[in-house]
C-alpha cells in the first residue's frame, strides 16, 4: 500500500470550493455564476466544470457590463461561453443608464453603477443563488463575510442578520425575493489564485500579461483612454510595458507597469509586491477607507 | 522549518521563510482560532503574526499608520490590522468572527478571530467548529480567569484538537519563569478535566514578538517552540487510516450526455477516513449495500482517495441514492434513530421552547424535528452544569417572554444545553466525540430560515461534568473539581 498522497493548501481550497459549489446545485433551484472575465470568475468556472464533470457546469454566468470593456476580455468571455456551452445573461449598465434607472457620474466611473442593473438582472431572472469571486483577504469589510451570504429583496447585505457559518454546514435558507451570494474563493489569497491559475494552467484574457499600451497617469494609476473620458487635456499619454491585476470598468482599473509575461513572472511579482491589488489599482476603493463598507451594505458584488 | 524543542540554537532559528520567496508547491493548510478578549492582546497578537510571517503589504500598513496618527500618534499599533468594519471601529468593539491570512514556507494558515465580548460563546463556537487548533490567551498578569476556562471548555466541546495557551503580556512580568510555569499548570489541570489532551504552553509578548515568531532572547529559560514554530509543525490531518470512513453525498452526477448517457456518479466530500476502488460500503439510512467501482475526478480517476478530498463515486449496483444520504463501510457500526440526543449552543436571540418546530441540518440532509427536552444546561464561566428533572416536556411557553422565569430549562442566546429531538426520519447519528465532521448539526428555524443553534450528537462533555442518571456523581464531580 502505497503512502497516502499528499494533500496540499491547494487541494484543499479547491476542495472546499467544489463543496461550496455542489451545496448550491443541491440547495438551489436557479443558480447564476457572476463572470466578468476577470481572473477569480474563471478559477470559478474552472472549478464548476471540475465539481460536476462529467455533467456540463449546471450554472447559467452573468456578465455585469458596465459599457467600458476591455475588447480582450469580452472576446475571452464569448470564447469561454461557445467552448463549453454555456448559457450567459448580460445585465448592462449601458441600458440602465438609457431606461433612467440610473445616472452616469460625473467622473465617468461606472464600477458604482454596477450594482442597479446586477440586482435588476437577479430579479428578472429570478435567480437565488450568486456565485461571486469575493475573498476575504482582498478588503477588511470582506473579512467578515460569509461563505453564504443572505441577501434581502433590496440586494443589501446587513452584517446582523448574517447566520454564523459552522463546520461545513451551509444554511442557504431564504424567502422568496431574497438571495444568497455565494463565495466560493472566500478562503484564498491573491497568491493562491494565482498558483492554482498555474497548476491548472488555466487561460486569461492576454491584458493580464505585459503588453505594449498607450497610457496616462491619473492618481498614481496608469490608466487606458477610452471614450467614457480619459484623457484630460492635462494628462499626457505614454506607450508603456503594462499589465492588469484586476479586470474591471477601463475607467478606474490600472494597469501596472510590468514585464511579466507568464504566470511564473506574474507570480513572482505579485509576491515581490508592496500593495494588495485592490488598493493598486481601484480607485473606487481609495476613495475612502469603508469604501466597500458602504457599497456592500447597497447590493454590490 | 523548526528544530525539535530543546534543542534550538537561539541565534539561528528564526527562520520563517516567507510566504514571498517559498515553494509551495507542498505546503499545507492549517485552520485555527483565537480565543481572548482585546485586554489579553489578541488583536495585538494576530496583528503579530501577520506582521511578521510579511503577510502585511505596504497600502494596509499605511492604512494602519494613518489610522494610528488620527487616535493621537505613537508606535504603530498592530491591533489596527485586524480592525473589521466601520461600525465596530466607532464602537471600539467587534461584533463577529473574522477570518485572516498567513503564510510561512511550509504551510498556510486560516485564522478565524473571534472576538471576546457580547455574543462570546456564539462567535467562539462558530470559529472553534471548523478549527484544527486553538490559541487561548491570558495575560500574564492576571493569570486563569473565569474566561480562560470558558475558552477551554468551549474549545474541548467543539472537539478542537490542539491548544496553545498563549501566556501573553510576559515583558509587563519580567518574563518570570515562575508566574508562567505557575499559569500553565493550573490551565494543564483545567484542560485535564474538559477532556483536552494536547496543550503547549509559550511564554510571550505579542507587543514585542517575543516568542511569537521570533525567539525571544529574554526567556532564555524556555527551551519550547515559539508559537509560529508550534503552528508550523502541529498535524493537519488525522491519519485516515484510523478514522472511518463517511461521505455525505451533496448531488448525483447524470450527464445524460452522448458522451456519458449511462454515467451515474455520488458526489461528495470525503468527511473522514479512507476510500478504495472495492470496498463494500452501505449507504444510510437505507441501509442498501454495494461496491465502489470508481472513484473520479476531473483530473482523472483515483485507486483511494481520502478526507477531505472532493470526488464523485461509482457504485456497482443501481441502489436508489440521493442527496443527503450518507455512505459507510459496509459492517460499521452506525446508530439510526428518530431520536437525537446532543449537546447545542444557542445562536438565537429567541429561546428555545419545548416542543418547538425546528429543521435538523446535519450532513447533507434536512429533517424536520421537535425539540422534545432539554434536561441540563451548561453555565460555561463557572462549568457548573444546571440539571432539570422532572420537566414537563410539551408545556406551553409564551416563546417571546424572554424573562429568565418563562421557563426553566429554555435556552436563551449563548445557552449551552443537553437536549432531545425527535425527528421526522431515521437518520445516521455519529456521535461528534468520534466523528467531528458527520457529528454536528444545525437547528434552522423552518419559518425564517435563521440558523437557532450549533448541535453535536452525543452531549460527551456534559456528560462527564454531570451525568444523566446519578445526581451524586455530579456533586462529586464538581466536589473533586474544586468549584
Amino acid at each position: 500500500m502505497t503512502l497516502s498522497p499528499t494533500f496540499t493548501q491547494l487541494d484543499a481550497l479547491e476542495s472546499e470550493a467544489v463543496h461550496v459549489m455542489r451545496e448550491v446545485a443541491g440547495e438551489f433551484e436557479r443558480p447564476v455564476l457572476l463572470f466578468s472575465g476577470g481572473k477569480d470568475s474563471i478559477v470559478m468556472l474552472h472549478l464548476a466544470r471540475k465539481a460536476f464533470w462529467p455533467s456540463p457546469v449546471p450554472f447559467t454566468l452573468m456578465h455585469v457590463d458596465t459599457g467600458h470593456n476591455f475588447p480582450e476580455v469580452i472576446d475571452y468571455r464569448d470564447d469561454v461561453v461557445e467552448r463549453y456551452g454555456l448559457r450567459l445573461v448580460v445585465a448592462s449598465v449601458q441600458d440602465a443608464i438609457d431606461d433612467g434607472r440610473v445616472v452616469e457620474r460625473p467622473d465617468g466611473s461606472r464600477n458604482p453603477l454596477q450594482t442597479v442593473p446586477l440586482l435588476d438582472g437577479i430579479t428578472q431572472h429570478r435567480f437565488d443563488a450568486v456565485f461571486g469571486g469575493g475573498r476575504r483577504d482582498e478588503e477588511k469589510a470582506r473579512a467578515k463575510e460569509r461563505v453564504f451570504s443572505l441577501r434581502d429583496e433590496f440586494g443589501q447585505w446587513d452584517p446582523r442578520r448574517q447566520r454564523p457559518e459552522l463546520w461545513d454546514l451551509y444554511n442557504g435558507r431564504h424567502k422568496p425575493g431574497e438571495h444568497v451570494r455565494v463565495f466560493p474563493l472566500s478562503n484564498w489569497t491573491e497568491l493562491d489564485v494565482w498558483r492554482y491559475i498555474e497548476r491548472e494552467e488555466i487561460d486569461l484574457p492576454s491584458i493580464y500579461y505585459t503588453h505594449e499600451r498607450e497610457v496616462f497617469l491619473r492618481d498614481g494609476m496608469w490608466l487606458a483612454p477610452g471614450d467614457w473620458g480619459g484623457p484630460r487635456a492635462d494628462e499626457v499619454l505614454e506607450t508603456r510595458a503594462v499589465r492588469y491585476r484586476t479586470v474591471g470598468d477601463m475607467s478606474c482599473t490600472g494597469a501596472v507597469e510590468s514585464v511579466a509575461s507568464t504566470v511564473a513572472d506574474v507570480i513572482a511579482e505579485v509576491a515581490a509586491s508592496r500593495l494588495t491589488e485592490r488598493g493598486a489599482t481601484r480607485a473606487d476603493d481609495r476613495a475612502s477607507e469603508a469604501a466597500m463598507e458602504d457599497r456592500k451594505r447597497e447590493g454590490y458584488f | 522549518m523548526t528544530t525539535a524543542p530543546g534543542t534550538t540554537d537561539l541565534a539561528d532559528e528564526t527562520v520563517v521563510a516567507s510566504e514571498r520567496t517559498a515553494d509551495h508547491t507542498q505546503r499545507d493548510l492549517l485552520r485555527l482560532a483565537t480565543a481572548g478578549s482585546v485586554d489579553d492582546g489578541k488583536s495585538t497578537l494576530i496583528g503579530r503574526l501577520l506582521y511578521d510571517t510579511k503577510s502585511v503589504l505596504a497600502d494596509q500598513l499605511a492604512a494602519v499608520e494613518r489610522a494610528t496618527a488620527a487616535r493621537g500618534g505613537g508606535a504603530v499599533d498592530l491591533a489596527l490590522l485586524t480592525d473589521g468594519l466601520r461600525s465596530e471601529r466607532e464602537q471600539g468593539i467587534t461584533i463577529d468572527v473574522a477570518y485572516r491570512y498567513f503564510s510561512t514556507a511550509t504551510r498556510a494558515f486560516v485564522l478565524a478571530d473571534t472576538p471576546g465580548h457580547v455574543q462570546y460563546t456564539r462567535n467562539m463556537v462558530t470559529g472553534a467548529s471548523t478549527a484544527e487548533l486553538a490559541i487561548v490567551l491570558v495575560d500574564a498578569r492576571k493569570g486563569v480567569l473565569e474566561q480562560t476556562r470558558r475558552h477551554a471548555t468551549i474549545t474541548a466541546l467543539l472537539g478542537v484538537p490542539h491548544v496553545v495557551l498563549a501566556v501573553n503580556k510576559m515583558d509587563l512580568v519580567g518574563f518570570d519563569e515562575a508566574t508562567f510555569r505557575s499559569i500553565a499548570d493550573e490551565f494543564a489541570a483545567y484542560a485535564a478535566q474538559v477532556g483536552l489532551d494536547d496543550v503547549v504552553a509559550v511564554p510571550l509578548s505579542a507587543l514585542d514578538g517575543d516568542n511569537v515568531v521570533e525567539r525571544s532572547a529574554r526567556t532564555p529559560w524556555y527551551d519550547g517552540p515559539t508559537l509560529l514554530e508550534h503552528l508550523e509543525v502541529v498535524p493537519v490531518l488525522r491519519d485516515p487510516g484510523t478514522e472511518a470512513f463517511r461521505f455525505p453525498v451533496q448531488v448525483v452526477i447524470r450527464p445524460r450526455t452522448s458522451e456519458h448517457p449511462d454515467y451515474r456518479g455520488y458526489a461528495g466530500k470525503i468527511a473522514s477516513g479512507v476510500v478504495r476502488v472495492g470496498d463494500e460500503v452501505t449507504v444510510l439510512p437505507s441501509g442498501k449495500s454495494s461496491v465502489v467501482t470508481g472513484i473520479d475526478t476531473f483530473d482523472g480517476p483515483l485507486d483511494e482517495a481520502h478526507a477531505p478530498r472532493s470526488v464523485t463515486l461509482r457504485l456497482a449496483d443501481d441502489v436508489d441514492v440521493a442527496r443527503g444520504d450518507l455512505v459507510v463501510p459496509t459492517g460499521a457500526q452506525v446508530t439510526v434513530a428518530q431520536e437525537l440526543r446532543g449537546t447545542v449552543c444557542w445562536l438565537a436571540e429567541r429561546r428555545s421552547v419545548l416542543g418547538q418546530r425546528v429543521l435538523v441540518r446535519i450532513g447533507t440532509r434536512t429533517v424536520r424535528a421537535l425539540l422534545r427536552e432539554v434536561d441540563a444546561r451548561l453555565d460555561v464561566d463557572g462549568l457548573v452544569v444546571e440539571r432539570f428533572t422532572g420537566v414537563d416536556t410539551l408545556h406551553a411557553v409564551d416563546a417571546t417572554d424572554t424573562s429568565s422565569d418563562a421557563a426553566p430549562s429554555a435556552l436563551g442566546l449563548n445557552a449551552i444545553g443537553r437536549v432531545t429531538l425527535r425527528l421526522a426520519d431515521a437518520v445516521p447519528l455519529d456521535d461528534y466525540a468520534e466523528h467531528r465532521r458527520t457529528g454536528g448539526f444545525l437547528l434552522v428555524d423552518p419559518a425564517d430560515g435563521s440558523t437557532l443553534a450549533a448541535g453535536m450528537v452525543g452531549a460527551t462533555l456534559l456528560d462527564r461534568l454531570a451525568p444523566q442518571d446519578d445526581p451524586a456523581d455530579e456533586a462529586d464531580w464538581l466536589a473533586g473539581a474544586g468549584i
